[in-house]
């Protein structure tokens, strides 16, 4: 029962990886109804970037770790949403009126760019984070250790997904936002620019996507230049697991894949965790295509 | 049609002729050419005539390649002999994975299929069955051999691989102007109007997967012969966006289109072995500008001329 436990925790932390992921998915596919390939490798050039900023600036040493950290998830977030930003303007938008299967090419194309330009510019080798940075404090809930590094991992996405939660909601671009996303054409004409909706949208979501490469590189203390790749595509499962198009199924989406899969890993075998998302994918498509609170995806033929 | 005819002999014969002016190690790029070329023709009636977005087409490869290495090593049975049982266990493992997901939309069926191209790579590598060698593979398969003659140099491959690739277009090009291909083509412009006319859309395009399937299973077996050794990696997701980019970049539904992109994507890059670091950099690139400059692919398929009441003379449309 305590390892079952464990893998709770551990599968909630990985979870919220994957949940703030998935929202940078969702949202462009509420708005564009594309599935943004490139978004993975955004998450990858998070770590990255948070790597050489830590590196280079050594701000750990200068204002203590948790400014530190804060400091650096903000220029992360700030970097990778000039990327993204950068990245529909030249790959996405001239594609606007173009078939699909364009544009789902320009992404793919988009994603391997990214994956060999991080490649060339850094290396392909594993890099490491500077390992004594952050505490490795172990504490003991109800009879349970539980690293405090989990613990905050997962505060921090949830703390993260809830604000994005209600600036969709409450404020006044977020209803720009799902306007846009229910029928572009009626948001023209109700005064909305798409054109910068558009443009925002591919902002939060590698601000977030970027966020949560810098956590993966701070918790797990290795990167690779392909690892967006796999976490690309289990964040992708778990948008598809909520409802793609639905930020709160997102979230829910992605904590419960990675349940899942720590469960998974645990009880049917670790060699197989990565078959494990990618068969909840293809069950979730073939039996309820909608997600769990989401939109119709599949046509009857 | 006539002057079509000609072009292709033309380029047969020219390629006949490669091997009496190109070195092994040119052979042997050659022969990698050929073989993305039929994999990509095979991903072309799925992908480009029919319009289906797969990006799992390495996991049909692997299994063709996998079970003539399984059952050449174990049971010491000729390679080429293996072919037609491999086509066969990649269609029916297509037929099985396609049956359920065949409606799914557009961009649901590429993520599904990297979903089932990873899975099939992960069973690999985790040795399932206990045949499969993990991680390492399978090594020691034999060199095929023609009415007694052993294959084993570069030229000999070089005419066994171009001589199937020639079969494979010749096959496709009558399946592209068969009353199936036409189908097909009907599906990818407008499903709904190829159901109005009577047409079975799911059926087609279940066929049209499983030719593509049957196809590669075959073309596994080639590779695994001349490889004479596969491991999981060779059948990587990287392999079907490989194939999946040759299809788009040189022109979906047009066969002259996916051999030139064979050429382009396998042979050009050994021009530039020194920059064989940006070679997938450049890949990336050129698939953003292709789709916003060219979307349509390098050499796309032209209008299709028919003569009905020829047709309809010698008895209905065939």
């Amino acid at each position: 029962m305590e390892e079952f436990f464990q893998q709770l925790t551990n599968g909630l932390a990985v979870g919220g990886i994957y949940a703030l992921i998935a929202l940078g998915y969702t949202m462009v596919y509420g708005v564009l109804k594309l599935i943004n390939f490139a978004h993975g490798d955004l998450f990858t050039i998070g770590a990255y970037l948070g790597l050489t900023l830590l590196v280079s600036m050594g701000l750990f040493d200068k204002i203590g770790p948790l400014p530190a950290v804060i400091l650096l998830a903000v220029m992360v977030m700030i970097l990778v949403a000039i990327i993204g930003a950068i990245l529909e303007r030249v790959a996405y938008r001239p594609l606007r009126q173009s078939p699909r299967l364009s544009a789902v090419v320009s992404a793919l194309g988009a994603s391997i760019f990214f994956q060999n330009a991080i490649m060339a510019i850094y290396s392909p080798k594993f890099l490491v984070y500077p390992h004594d940075i952050l505490p490795k404090t172990v504490i003991n809930i109800m009879g349970l250790d539980i690293p405090v590094m989990r613990i905050i991992m997962f505060l921090t996405s949830l703390v993260l997904m809830l604000a994005l939660y209600f600036f969709i909601q409450k404020t006044k671009i977020g209803t720009a936002i799902r306007a846009a996303a229910i029928d572009q054409g009626a948001a023209k004409l109700m005064g909305i620019n798409v054109d910068r909706v558009i443009m925002l949208v591919f902002c939060i979501g590698p601000a977030l996507g970027g966020a949560a490469g810098l956590m993966v590189g701070l918790y797990y203390g290795q990167i690779n230049f392909s690892m967006g790749w796999m976490y690309g595509l289990k964040a992708f499962t778990a948008a598809i697991l909520g409802g793609i198009g639905n930020i709160p199924g997102a979230m829910v989406g992605g904590l419960l894949l990675g349940v899942i899969e720590a469960l998974g890993a645990a009880y049917i075998s670790i060699a197989w965790k990565d078959a494990i998302a990618f068969c909840v994918l293809i069950l979730i498509l073939i039996v309820r295509p909608t997600g769990l609170l989401g939109e119709r995806v599949a046509e009857k033929v | 049609m006539k002057s079509t005819n000609i072009r292709y002999l033309a380029f047969a014969l020219a390629m006949a002729m490669c091997p009496l002016f190109l070195n092994a190690y040119w052979t042997d790029v050659f022969n990698n050419v050929g073989l993305y070329a039929i994999l990509a023709l095979s991903l072309n009636v799925i992908l480009g005539h029919c319009g289906l977005f797969h990006m799992g087409h390495a996991a049909f490869y692997a299994i063709g390649a996998y079970t003539a290495a399984i059952i050449n090593t174990t049971y010491g049975i000729p390679v080429l002999w293996i072919m037609p049982l491999a086509g066969i266990l990649a269609g029916v493992f297509a037929m099985i994975v396609a049956r359920p997901i065949i409606h799914l939309r557009g961009d649901y069926l590429l993520i599904v299929t990297i979903g089932i191209v990873e899975i099939v790579r992960i069973a690999l590598i985790n040795n399932v069955f206990d045949i499969t060698g993990g991680a390492n593979g399978i090594f020691g398969i034999s060199r095929p051999s023609v009415f007694g003659f052993k294959i084993s140099k570069p030229d000999h491959f070089f005419y066994l691989i171009w001589g199937f690739a020639a079969l494979t277009i010749f096959l496709l090009l009558r399946l592209e102007h068969s009353r199936f291909g036409r189908a097909l083509l009907y599906i990818k412009e407008d499903e709904v109007a190829a159901g109005g006319s009577g047409i079975n859309v799911a059926h087609h395009k279940l066929v049209a997967f499983i030719i593509g399937a049957v196809w590669a299973g075959m073309c596994g077996t080639i590779y695994a012969a001349k490889m004479t050794i596969i491991a999981p990696e060779s059948f990587s997701f990287a392999e079907s966006v490989i194939l999946f980019t040759i299809v788009i970049l040189g022109g979906s539904g047009s066969i002259p289109g996916v051999i030139l992109g064979s050429f382009l994507l396998v042979g050009l890059p050994e021009i530039f072995r020194g920059l064989a670091e940006y070679r997938m950099l450049v890949f990336g690139a050129a698939m953003v500008l292709m789709m916003i400059f060219r979307n349509q692919g390098l050499l796309p398929p032209g209008p299709k001329n028919y003569n009905v009441a020829k047709m309809l003379q010698a008895g209905g449309a065939k």
